[in-house]
């Protein structure tokens, strides 16, 4: 299958995404610059982490008004699969393509740890290699990731199942103390109502090779990899 | 002509920016009850003179680039 990562001025998980997709996984990868409009026939979108136009004003604010933004949102009007990690997350709720917005970590410090993640739908595009409730050991990396939303959106996506990920401890306990970033309902990663938009702060591709103490991020790229083989096929 | 555009969190939404600025004020000994964070911004729009024409410009930028209408509201203060 194919991946397009897209390169914003100030992204810097990029080279990142793109090593694991091409030499890790052996997948056809290319980089789009954020000025480009044309896909060039990608199956999958990933907004990458880093600080889009440097995120003064908010994550992601400016870099919403990309060019590239039309195109991705055309991709998933087509029912393709999106996906956005930290930045590229906040990128796409300031877009309107996935709910919530991000404020400002709970106690005011940038994290950069590992954390686990407890998968709470695993029948979605993005989690399908993993088993039900599996606890991922993946790392965080921002500032903003206090995953905020009205009481009634956050009731709409608990009852459609659009939560995918929660911090949990490394039981799957979704308790306070694992919460990193005081996010509403621990929640670390969801996706649109119709399934093929996906945005969560962790960083896969910061943990799909042994010598990076975790390979569990594959399971998130291997299920978008099966599941766009079982549709071309 | 210069317009103030002040972008307010909205109630219920958490600042814990505004909260540790409570907290640092209190320890000084101000009794601060109550202390939110915003933005305030000035705007100067190329060539525009007519206080309606940028009064319309300033809230379609405020609407859709410096408010997040999930989290904050924004006000045009002044336009002098």
């Amino acid at each position: 299958m194919k991946f397009g990562v897209v390169i914003f001025p100030g992204s810097n998980c990029d080279h990142d995404t793109h090593h694991v997709l091409k030499s890790v996984l052996g997948q056809e990868t290319v980089f789009f610059w954020h000025q480009d409009t044309d896909l060039q026939d990608v199956d999958t979108v990933i907004l990458p982490g880093g600080f889009a136009y440097g995120d003064y004003l908010r994550s992601g604010a400016i870099a919403r008004f990309s060019p590239i933004l039309e195109s991705v949102r055309q991709h998933a009007q087509e029912g393709k699969l999106v996906v956005g990690i930290c930045n590229g997350f906040q990128i796409l709720q300031e877009a309107g393509l996935l709910p919530g917005v991000m404020l400002r970590n709970a106690g005011l410090r940038f994290v950069c740890r590992h954390v686990w993640l407890r998968t709470e739908n695993n029948q979605t595009p993005f989690t399908n290699a993993c088993q039900e409730g599996q606890v991922l050991k993946i790392p965080i990396a921002h500032n903003e990731g206090n995953f905020f939303i009205s009481k009634q959106e956050l009731a709409e996506l608990q009852e459609n199942q659009q939560i995918i990920f929660r911090y949990s401890d490394a039981q799957g306990d979704v308790i306070p103390e694992a919460n990193p970033n005081g996010s509403i309902d621990s929640i670390a990663g969801v996706m649109n109502r119709q399934g093929n938009v996906m945005g969560m702060m962790p960083h896969p591709e910061r943990a799909s090779e042994a010598l990076l103490s975790s390979e569990d991020g594959r399971f998130i790229f291997k299920s978008m990899i099966d599941t766009v083989t079982r549709i071309n096929h | 002509m210069k317009a103030k555009v002040i972008v307010r969190l909205k109630d219920g939404v958490l600042d814990p920016q505004g909260q540790t600025i409570q907290r640092s004020l209190n320890k000084m000994g101000h009794e601060v009850t109550e202390l939110r964070q915003g933005k305030y911004f000035e705007i100067e729009i190329n060539g525009m003179k007519d206080e309606s024409a940028v009064r319309q410009r300033v809230e379609k930028i405020a609407a859709d680039v410096l408010c997040n209408p999930i989290i904050e509201t924004f006000e045009i203060e002044d336009i002098a």
